[in-house]
């Protein structure tokens, strides 16, 4: 019985984190998606008739100290929270993957000197390097993605470069070059697909992290720009009605964390199974 | 020892010219023409040259970089341009707050989740397990901000039983100033638990599949004794790297929070700082927090002998 409960849990463990992580995914990407094509209510229209309506019939998620619909809000919020976080670990990720992997593959000084900013760029915390880079570029969208993905490109350098060293060595890649393969060819044939199990799991945790710095800056106001809606400006905008009106504080954090979840999740299981150790 | 030192302390000095070249080339170049907020006409050619001269901008960009940082090492770092304040007396006077919240959350999360994620690991699959990586998991998809939102709304508005926002200081009133340090400390210590809890469970799985591992058991000795004397030791080194690396985590975190609970620390002078375009405070206040993560990681790397026994000098 208890080694039945115990393969149990452990298939459990294995599973569950995915499934789970998919399904809310698979929600929050329809939220999204569906805004493209229409919401429940107009996400901008303000009816001051209809302020701090509490959820029911007519608005699922209530309405906001304007009248507007919260979950047409949200579904928008969606939208901008999930693109923003995958533009911004897509643009770490090629940005990190190209100079990782040219630097490494090259060695030499051009390792050497890159690797030295790489370390020193680590040391700048996240959020505020972000910051600073959002003062310089300016608020928005644009703005944002750009700076998040410049501030996480140091952490897949890194990840990249320490995969693209021993792949190097491989017999594979010297037979790449006797075959006279120019340098580009191997590095994009041979020794970049390799990196991809690396790459999957850095991608995961980046989006993650961006989605959850987007919803940061957006409620510290430097996001994208109100009146657009986003969950971290709509959870700023929720503090002052937060005793009265709980559905505005529970509805945005709630699919903030509810989104989190799902990549930490998913990151979690793919990272489980590339790691051999772990099956 | 002393060479491993020396040879630490070298690597410091790259990283450091690098993070100044970028801060340097960031908030110094970028932005303008810093003199044009300084003259009160735009049309008045004289005035702007003379600006620019004693700015210090009419010399070439390495002159320049070259004597700001000399000032920086005297400890000048500026003034603000809205209120004129030397920089640097603002960072100290705003740093002692950050620290104390970065410092009880990071506290609290270590003695919670040290011992957590090493009782995971060595009961591995047991519902304890579970529940820990499953807790982990949850903390760590709870921004800090929302729940600190839900803390104050729950403690501070609806039970009174908190103060909302505002900052004394503990120097001053202890119980006062530690009652308006409650949420933020919560609100930043749940997201450090569940880093911490899950890196201490990987690394004592790690270190429980060594064989010395198996060689202690086999020789008789008690699980007890294997876990405290044989299996800790070694995995609590690389967990206290990340304690040093969470650092910078804790200083983005503590950003939101300070604005939020309106708490004179660097965090909200550096937000405060870009919303009036404050630059010179921007720069201040991220040059610091570079230097502040270089010094710790410096130091957790002089401490990693110290806890893990494999590494020699």
């Amino acid at each position: 019985m208890k080694r039945f409960l115990r393969s149990f849990l452990r298939f459990g463990r294995r599973q569950w984190n995915a499934r789970i992580g998919l399904v809310i995914g698979a929600v929050m990407a329809a939220m999204a998606l569906a805004s493209l094509l229409d919401t429940p209510h107009d996400p901008l229209a303000i009816d001051i008739t209809a302020r701090l309506q509490p959820p029911g019939a007519a608005h699922w998620f209530g309405t906001d100290q304007f009248g507007r619909d919260v979950f047409s809000r949200m579904m928008i919020g969606a939208r901008v929270s999930l693109a923003t976080g995958l533009m911004a670990a897509a643009g770490a990720l090629i940005l990190g993957a190209v100079i990782g992997s040219g630097t490494a593959f090259a060695g030499g000084w051009a390792d050497r000197i890159t690797s030295a900013c790489m370390d020193s760029l680590m040391a700048f915390p996240g959020l505020l390097l972000a910051l600073a880079l959002i003062s310089v570029l300016g608020a928005g969208q644009m703005g944002v993605v750009l700076a998040l993905a410049l501030a996480y490109t140091p952490v897949v350098v890194r990840v990249v470069r320490s995969s693209v060293l021993s792949i190097r060595e491989k017999d594979y890649v010297e037979a790449s070059r006797a075959l006279g393969n120019p340098a580009i060819v191997t590095l994009f044939r041979h020794v970049l697909p390799n990196c991809v199990a690396p790459l999957t799991v850095i991608g995961s945790s980046l989006f993650a992290a961006a989605l959850l710095s987007e919803s940061a800056l957006s409620f510290l106001g430097l996001g994208v720009p109100p009146p657009n809606p986003t969950w971290g400006g709509m959870l700023a905008d929720s503090r002052q009605f937060a005793a009265t009106a709980a559905w505005l504080v529970l509805a945005p954090g709630a699919a903030i964390s509810l989104t989190l979840l799902a990549i930490n999740l998913l990151g979690d299981a793919i990272r489980d199974h590339l790691d051999p150790r772990m099956n | 020892m002393i060479s491993y030192l020396l040879r630490r302390l070298l690597l410091v000095v790259p990283t450091v010219l690098i993070s100044l070249v970028v801060v340097f080339v960031l908030l110094r170049v970028i932005p303008g023409d810093p003199a044009l907020m300084q003259v009160a006409d735009l049309n008045d050619t004289a005035a702007l040259e003379e600006a620019r001269r004693d700015l210090g901008l009419d010399r070439s960009l390495p002159q320049q970089f070259a004597s700001w940082t000399a000032s920086l090492a005297r400890g000048d770092f500026g003034q603000s341009i809205r209120s004129g304040e030397p920089v640097q007396q603002m960072i100290w006077r705003s740093f002692p707050v950050t620290a104390q919240i970065v410092g009880l959350a990071t506290l609290l999360a270590a003695l919670i989740a040290i011992p957590a994620g090493l009782l995971a690991a060595w009961r591995q699959h047991t519902p304890f397990d579970v529940a820990v990586v499953g807790l982990a998991a949850l903390c760590l998809s709870v921004p800090s901000f929302w729940l600190a939102l839900l803390l104050l709304t729950l403690f501070g508005v609806t039970l009174g039983w908190l103060p909302t926002v505002g900052y004394v200081a503990m120097s001053d009133d202890l119980l006062r100033g530690a009652l308006y340090l409650i949420m933020p400390v919560i609100a930043l210590t749940m997201t450090e638990l569940a880093t911490m809890a899950r890196m201490a469970r990987s690394s004592t799985i790690d270190v429980m599949r060594l064989e010395y591992v198996t060689n202690a058991r086999a020789k008789g000795l008690s699980q007890r004794r294997v876990l405290w004397r044989h299996i800790f030791p070694n995995a609590f080194a690389p967990t206290l790297t990340v304690i040093g690396l969470l650092l910078g985590n804790l200083l983005s975190g503590v950003v939101v929070i300070e604005t939020m609970f309106s708490l004179p620390g660097l965090g909200r002078m550096m937000v405060n700082g870009i919303f009036m375009r404050d630059y010179p405070v921007v720069q201040g206040v991220l040059l610091f927090s570079v230097f502040l993560t270089i010094t710790i990681n410096v130091v957790v790397d002089l401490l990693y002998p110290v806890f893990d026994p494999r590494v020699r000098l």
